[in-house]
């Protein structure tokens, strides 16, 4: 089997956009029981397998993929990062 | 007078989009998003729906779609573009206007009739408002909310960029009430609310939508 990489790459609203879906399941919490949880923001995670070792080129190139389609840069920041092997 | 309304796999206004260019005495061309050409228009509406599912984000997968290549050089040469609810998202997302939509404030979809004033008459499809015009025209969305940065919305609004505002009840968050904006040159404008379906008495809440359309056919004859 070929050795696979999996890049992932988190995308979360900036801290000045407002998250009403974080909002709606920070609310829902106290009514479930779970107390001490005073914010939550919901983002993104995406998994892009690549065949063989990541490269420099390709980490540079999965971040222009994350700034072009993945992540709209007006609104969310982004973080890329190569998952170590199970 | 030819007017584009494309049609992404999803859209769902494009039908009464063609049909407010007919009552404004225009000839709607239909356009496919997988079109590598214009077919010669001298204008475009981009309408109202949910392109590609909203997959992603909204407008984030339509702004790649073949016909919008053409749009956006077309637009960047000056010709007009009206963007409607999801067709002002795809704007957004091609950049050819500034901010982003996002989900409502109050978590909820949004549709009523909604009261607005015509900021800017500076663009060929508001040019038949007086300024400060108040109009009634449906609104229906789920992400609607407009956000830009603090410096965005500063300069938007010093440049009298800001084309219609909420009056009344600002229905999903959008920052300065704002409900649509225009580029600088102004041919480019998007709206959140639907001037496609406030043209005619038996179907929308008034007929106050229909200027934007005979706006357009004023400004294009007289270019």
């Amino acid at each position: 089997m070929p050795r696979r990489a999996r890049v992932v790459v988190d995308v979360m609203l900036k801290p000045e956009i407002l998250d009403p879906q974080g909002q709606a399941v920070a609310a829902a919490l106290p009514k479930l029981g779970f107390g001490g949880v005073v914010e939550v923001r919901q983002g993104k995670r995406f998994e892009l397998t690549l065949d063989g070792e990541v490269t420099e080129d390709q980490l540079a190139q999965i971040r222009r993929i994350a700034e072009t389609l993945l992540a709209n840069p007006v609104i969310e920041d982004f973080a890329v990062r190569l998952e170590e092997p199970a | 007078m030819r007017v584009g309304v494309v049609t992404f796999p999803g859209s769902l206004d494009d039908r009464d989009a063609a049909r407010a260019v007919r009552l404004a005495g225009g000839e709607p061309v239909a356009l496919w998003h997988a079109d590598a050409d214009l077919h010669g228009v001298d204008a475009v509406v981009l309408p109202g729906g949910f392109s590609y599912g909203d997959y992603l984000r909204c407008g984030a997968i339509a702004r790649f779609a073949p016909v919008m290549e053409r749009i956006v050089t077309a637009a960047e040469a000056g010709m007009p573009v009206l963007g409607i609810c999801n067709g002002f998202q795809i704007l957004c997302e091609a950049g050819l206007l500034p901010g982003a939509l996002i989900r409502n404030s109050s978590r909820t979809f949004v549709c009523r009739d909604q009261r607005l004033r015509i900021d800017s008459v500076d663009t060929p499809w508001t040019s038949g408002y007086s300024p400060g015009a108040e109009i009634v025209v449906p609104i229906k969305n789920g992400e609607g909310g407009y956000v830009a940065d603090r410096e965005t919305l500063d300069e938007l609004e010093a440049e009298g960029r800001v084309v219609a505002r909420y009056l009344v009840d600002n229905p999903n968050g959008s920052y300065r009430d704002i409900a649509g904006v225009r580029n600088r040159r102004g041919n480019v404008v998007g709206l959140m609310p639907h001037p496609e379906h406030a043209v005619d008495p038996l179907t929308g809440p008034s007929v106050d939508g229909l200027v934007f359309f005979t706006s357009l056919l004023a400004a294009v004859v007289a270019a």
